[in-house]
């Protein structure tokens, strides 16, 4: 079972990031569980949603504290937020920025190897005129998790969000560009 | 990989609140009448949704409070209509006494409830005092471990309670199921519709070739004989209820009765828990199961009426067991469902040692380390190293 941790701002997607992300990963044939953490939703407050994977029927329903994966959609909150916590000598950090892996774990206190990096805001911009960092992170754990049907996650997205922006089919495209690009972009260097 | 078990079942990412009203929707009911409350809030909001885009000809009737939910559904009901409402916590608190009359006016409205915290302190986040505290009021009582159950549950609900003519609230934990979104599958429109048939009920106020006198007081000279009633058509929902279940499993392939047993079979220390904290007790069985603790779970879905004599004989091949209750009735005795579940192996000559676990109150974390730990002394307990507690003992709470 892979568990990941999301971290973001109120407002910056990190609950549809998570739901989206399961949503596509059970289109690919695996059971998930997506589920935001509850408590002062205010935007800009410090945020965390969840997602668990599996081959097999999902039945804990605990909290996630030993994540696999921790997806950091603002880097201020490497200031704030302990986003390391649990992760263990294996787990693997996404961090949206324009720095390097090195620097990140530098800052982090843990392995290069645990950390990727992607500039997820630039990515946004350039693609939907905002930064909304969601959508290209999805790509980014996409590709860092391994072993993901990259082309079944993207399909399944584009269902969803034709659902939610039949109105703005601009919306559609540029996030689904942020997933690719995002993907072929994110690295360990 | 996922795989539907109904031939014509579709897969679905949903959380246990959209099943929920996506199962209220299939049922497609007379009126709901439903007042929004945390973590219930989305079940009615997207019901109401439905009905405003016309996918649904139910009469929904925003009302100002839940007392008046409750009332207005009641009204629906007497008067012929198949009548469905949903709530949470305080709400449901504030329909008690309309909840009392819906038992004993015999009416079978069901209701999806999200069970959360009662105040105070004010808490949003789930727990099982809500419904706990309405055991006592006539309404069978079905408990959901996740978003499949609830929507199954649902489906089963309406025949249930038309059939045993009891109210019946079918429940998930709030937010941990009410929120969570996981694989869910749903059943065709029409199939569910053809389950739950069309609603004749025996007598209604609107037929008025057939008038008759509903809600009149009765003082000593009938009150005992109704009450008596209620609570014999309680004890007769139990065939009703497996009775369903049967006729679900044909129809639609998954399995229900009054309980689910995991690994029972061979089990020498059993948990018996409701709700979402369950699934998370399968999860440290089969952990333990390697570890060579032969563990075991009953999971009660059916608490009212309480299948007493089938517990009793499930439980008694094991060495010690733990009830995990998630209310605690400060009763200075102990938590409700241990009281139901001692009670029944008393009554049953069965004397087998127990503790009694509060836990998880207002949202807080129920982990498998927690799970764990209350396996472990209970294997202690079946080897005589320690002996039970005889108090009502607390998981991740900070006493001083």
């Amino acid at each position: 079972m892979i568990e990941v941790r999301w971290h973001g701002r109120g407002g910056q997607g990190a609950k549809t990031a998570a739901l989206l992300f399961g949503e596509a990963v059970l289109a690919t044939g695996k059971y998930i569980q997506a589920f935001p953490e509850y408590g002062p939703e205010r935007m800009g407050a410090p945020v965390q949603s969840f997602n668990r994977i599996s081959d097999h029927p999902i039945t804990i329903h605990s909290g996630i504290t030993d994540p696999n994966f921790v997806v950091i959609l603002d880097p201020t909150l490497m200031e704030t937020v302990n986003v390391v916590e649990g992760i263990g000598p294996e787990g693997k950090v996404i961090v949206n920025t324009s720095f390097s892996s090195e620097e990140i774990a530098k800052k982090l206190g843990i392995n290069k190897s645990q950390v990727f990096v992607v500039n997820a805001s630039q990515i946004a911009q350039e693609t939907i005129g905002m930064n909304i960092p969601n959508t290209p992170m999805l790509g980014a754990l996409v590709k860092v998790i391994g072993n993901l049907d990259l082309n079944g996650v993207l399909e399944d997205t584009k269902k969803k969000l034709e659902v939610k922006f039949r109105h703005k089919p601009q919306v559609i495209d540029g996030n689904i560009a942020c997933i690719k690009r995002a993907f072929d972009e994110v690295k360990n260097s | 990989m996922v795989k539907a078990i109904y031939p014509k079942g579709k897969i679905v990412a949903k959380t246990g609140n959209e099943v929920m009203a996506e199962a209220m929707r299939q049922i497609s009911p007379d009126v709901v009448a439903a007042y929004p409350i945390t973590p219930a809030t989305e079940i009615v909001q997207i019901f109401s949704q439905f009905v405003a885009d016309g996918k649904v000809p139910t009469e929904y009737v925003a009302v100002e409070s839940e007392h008046s939910a409750m009332s207005a559904t009641i009204g629906a009901s007497v008067a012929g209509a198949r009548a469905m409402t949903g709530t949470s916590s305080q709400g449901l608190a504030l329909m008690w006494e309309m909840l009392y009359i819906a038992a004993g006016l015999r009416l079978p409205i069901v209701m999806a409830e999200v069970n959360r915290a009662l105040s105070a302190p004010i808490n949003i986040h789930g727990d099982q005092s809500d419904t706990m505290g309405a055991r006592d009021a006539g309404w069978i009582q079905i408990y959901s471990e996740n978003s499949q159950e609830s929507y199954d549950n649902m489906i089963q609900a309406v025949k249930i309670a038309e059939k045993a003519k009891l109210p019946t609230m079918v429940t998930t934990d709030g937010f941990i199921i009410s929120h969570c979104m996981e694989v869910v599958e749903v059943y065709p429109d029409e199939d569910v519709k053809a389950f739950v048939g069309e609603y004749k009920p025996e007598r209604a106020l609107l037929d008025y070739k057939k008038p008759f006198t509903l809600g009149a007081i009765e003082l000593q000279d009938y009150y005992f004989e109704h009450r008596w009633q209620l609570a014999e058509g309680m004890r007769n929902a139990k065939q009703i209820v497996l009775d369903v279940a049967k006729e679900f499993k044909n129809k639609f392939g998954r399995e229900y009765g009054f309980y689910e047993k995991y690994k029972m079979d061979d089990a020498e220390v059993a948990i018996v828990t409701i709700g979402s904290a369950a699934g998370t007790t399968k999860f440290v069985i089969d952990e333990l199961r390697e570890k060579g603790i032969k563990a075991g779970l009953i999971k009660i879905r059916v608490y009212r009426p309480f299948p007493a004599d089938e517990i009793a004989k499930d439980l008694a091949k094991v060495k010690a067991f733990a009830v995990l209750d998630r209310a605690d009735s400060c009763s200075g005795n102990f938590a409700p469902v241990y009281l139901d579940v001692v009670s029944a192996l008393f009554a049953n000559g069965i004397n087998i040692k127990s503790e009694n676990y509060v836990y998880g109150l207002g949202g807080r974390e129920i982990s498998t380390e927690h799970i764990a730990e209350v396996y472990t002394k209970l294997d202690k307990i079946a080897k005589n190293q320690v002996a039970p507690s005889k108090t009502v003992e607390y998981i991740n709470v900070r006493i001083k």
